[in-house]
């Protein structure tokens, strides 16, 4: 509909123990700080058992049904790189897909992060500072991962910036 | 309650901040996907949250606490209230003093249950006022009202979740604490009240119908039911998360949101009905409403057969108002889950698998042995059913193939359901015997780790009571009874597996190993434990 309010539709798919859900809570919780009508759903239960995955987050400024319409993903984060083409329906057309693909080689120091590297890479996209995802960092992961975590979000932001002269795929 | 004034929260920990600013004093349940976390959230604020057997057990728990002024609130999945349906419709009689709240968390579209039955049908079938939140914050406002009404006439009520509401985290203002209870926990004797011999019961039906008819005058005069004005040329009857798909879908169209779908207010939906030119009943699941619409003699559209399948969405939505049969998109199909590497479950199938077993199962991780490379699971049908249906096998079928039935159940399901299968295996033994494995891995592994009887700790992972089951199962009169880890020589396991089913005896293996995922944690609760069992004289002669 023309006339409603632009909400941003957010899938992020991999596999049970992937840190799908953790990456979600994370965007969620920006939005959310950042004085949004937030809804994020996934399905868990089966899933923890290294099945397939996916969480999706919306924000705006009145957001009704938790779930992102098919299609209508205005931006697709996939963690595991087989988890691609199942998911890819999710996209819009012109949407952004955000793969482990986007982080360099070796460049994290541990490579659970990597939901967090690519939470990074879609975070230079979203409507909110820097600062505000290192925040929801620090109150949503346990004080020893912070370090990692932090770095990792850096990572993913220098590496969407370095890669913001690429077309989309 | 003093605390934040908004909060990102799932409907489950909405339902249990209710339950705290709603000075619940006792919340019990069985772990069921997607019910689970409402009592665990309830115990980390600082609630009084315990785990039951199974859900019958936790119902009758509950509903003596009501019996006592006190409120109380039960949890559980869909499949859960058939298991707790026994107490739940005399409860309905007898009624409750205090209050009783009971969450059946439905699973359409079965993200992880065995199937997708519509427990409204349960609050008709039982004559119980029924509650259906939409998101986070209707979890936390109707689990408040269902206490209200509880309340206030006497009557247990069901407050009905999906797995979408259950799991999906929305933005939350609480607020509107209720008073606490304004009399204290107490037992005054009411004996025809509360004993259901039919000379009882039959006045007590009665008033259960009478409380009925004044709880629909309120539903229709202030339940929690809300019109949205729109365009009156489509008018839409919804309840639950259809409405969110809704909203978005047709944000024009006119809407009936029903919050209070037993006894249904037909006399507001009547005027509805005629202030719209068109009007669809929109509903996941049963066509429970627009059946009753309709038996009430207004013309309303439902949905097309196909939508009473799976969850609804915003595009099924839209094709159920637009008539669109085109096919619709089927999602490229996923990774399966399975059963985890070093799983010590995967011993036990790969055992049953080359032994050619024929194997009723049970609902648990163990049920994923159905898949490649097991597929050595021949049945799953509901909690302890491993039990009886194997037994039923082996009475039915020849002598060659009855002795290649094995039942298969874990801890907490055989503590759930199954004791009473054992029972019926020592009273009508087969007579080929028969063997039956618990497989015991130290925790209600499929729910996400919660602990049950067998493990002898509480919700909060504190030391209890401890049901030893090999005990139970000596104490029952089964002689042959081993105990044996699977994962240590998984030869030596399935030698005994092949020798107990060659040896036509009553047999029980407790195939016992802690889930690789809990085993840290056990270990830590168990180092916990010896610490503060170290009584307190002892510590003083160190100090």
């Amino acid at each position: 509909m023309s006339n409603m309010t632009k909400v941003t539709n957010i899938v992020i798919a991999g596999l049970g123990g992937q840190g799908v859900l953790k990456a979600s809570d994370l965007v969620a919780e920006v939005a959310f700080r950042a004085g949004l009508d937030v809804k994020k759903s996934e399905i868990h239960g089966m899933s923890q058992r290294g099945g397939s995955v996916t969480s999706d987050v919306r924000f705006g400024e009145r957001v009704y049904s938790p779930m992102v319409p098919s299609g209508e993903a205005d931006y697709l984060v996939v963690l595991s790189p087989d988890q691609v083409e199942p998911n890819r329906w999710q996209l819009r057309e012109g949407g952004t897909l955000i793969t482990p693909g986007a982080i360099p080689e070796g460049a994290l120091r541990d490579k659970r992060s990597l939901n967090v590297a690519l939470v990074g890479c879609l975070s230079v996209s979203l409507p909110f500072p820097e600062s505000a995802w290192q925040e929801a960092i620090r109150q949503n992961l346990a004080p020893k991962l912070h370090a990692t975590n932090l770095q990792a979000l850096a990572i993913g932001r220098a590496a969407a910036h370095k890669n913001s002269s690429v077309p989309n795929p | 309650m003093s605390g934040p004034d908004r909060l990102l929260l799932s409907g489950n920990e909405a339902v249990a901040l209710a339950a705290r600013d709603g000075d619940i004093a006792l919340g019990t349940g069985y772990p069921g996907t997607p019910s689970t976390e409402i009592l665990e959230s309830f115990s980390q604020l600082g609630g009084r949250a315990q785990w039951a057997p199974n859900e019958k057990v936790a119902l009758e728990v509950g509903l003596g606490v009501a019996y006592t002024n006190a409120r109380a609130l039960v949890t559980m999945k869909h499949v859960g209230l058939n298991v707790a349906a026994d107490p739940l419709f005399t409860a309905a009689y007898t009624g409750v003093t205090g209050a009783l709240v009971v969450v059946s968390a439905d699973d359409p579209g079965m993200a992880s249950s065995q199937n997708e039955q519509d427990n409204r049908r349960f609050a008709v079938a039982a004559g119980l006022p029924m509650l259906e939140p939409a998101d986070s914050q209707e979890a936390y406002e109707f689990t408040l009202l269902a206490l209200q009404v509880s309340e206030r006439w006497g009557i247990p009520v069901p407050l009905r979740l999906t797995t979408r509401v259950c799991h999906s985290k929305t933005v939350v203002r609480p607020g509107g604490a209720l008073a606490p209870s304004n009399s204290p926990a107490t037992f005054v004797r009411d004996i025809k009240g509360r004993v259901m011999i039919p000379a009882y019961a039959r006045p007590a039906h009665h008033r259960l119908r009478e409380k009925l008819a004044r709880i629909l005058e309120w539903n229709e005069a202030e339940g929690p039911n809300r019109e949205t004005d729109g365009d009156r040329s489509l008018g839409i009857i919804t309840s639950g998360i259809a409405f969110m798909h809704v909203r978005e879908a047709a944000p024009e169209a006119a809407v009936l949101k029903l919050g209070m779908t037993y006894p249904l207010p037909l006399e507001t939906i009547r005027r509805f009905v005629q202030n719209v030119s068109r009007c669809v009943v929109m509903e996941e699941g049963d066509p429970y409403l627009v059946e009753a619409i309709r038996a009430a003699g207004l013309s309303v559209e439902g949905k097309p057969e196909a939508f009473r399948f799976g969850e609804l969405d915003v595009d099924r939505v839209k094709r159920i108002l637009t008539a669109d049969a085109s096919p619709e998109l089927t999602p490229p199909p996923g990774k399966p889950p399975e059963l985890c590497q070093g799983c010590p479950h995967r011993s036990v199938f790969t055992a049953l698998r080359n032994l050619d077993c024929i194997v009723a199962s049970d609902i648990g991780c163990y049920t994923l042995a159905v898949l490649p490379p097991f597929e050595a699971v021949d049945t799953c049908v509901c909690m302890g059913a491993s039990i009886g249906v194997g037994l039923g096998l082996r009475h039915a079928l020849p002598p060659e193939q009855a002795r290649r039935v094995v039942s298969t159940i874990g801890d907490s399901t055989f503590i759930h359901s199954g004791i009473t299968g054992l029972v019926e295996m020592v009273y009508n033994p087969p007579k080929t015997g028969h063997v039956v494995i618990i497989l015991d891995n130290g925790t209600t592994a499929m729910t996400g780790l919660q602990e049950h009887p067998g493990t002898g700790r509480t919700l909060e992972h504190h030391p209890t009571g401890k049901v030893v089951i090999e005990d139970l199962v000596h104490s029952l009169g089964i002689a042959d009874v081993h105990v044996t880890d699977p994962t240590l020589n998984p030869a030596a396991f399935q030698e005994l597996v092949a020798a107990s089913l060659a040896s036509g005896k009553l047999t029980v293996i407790v195939a016992r190993r802690n889930c690789l995922l809990a085993a840290g944690k056990i270990k830590e609760y168990e180092r916990s434990a010896a610490r503060t069992e170290i009584p307190e004289n002892c510590l003083e002669q160190h100090d």
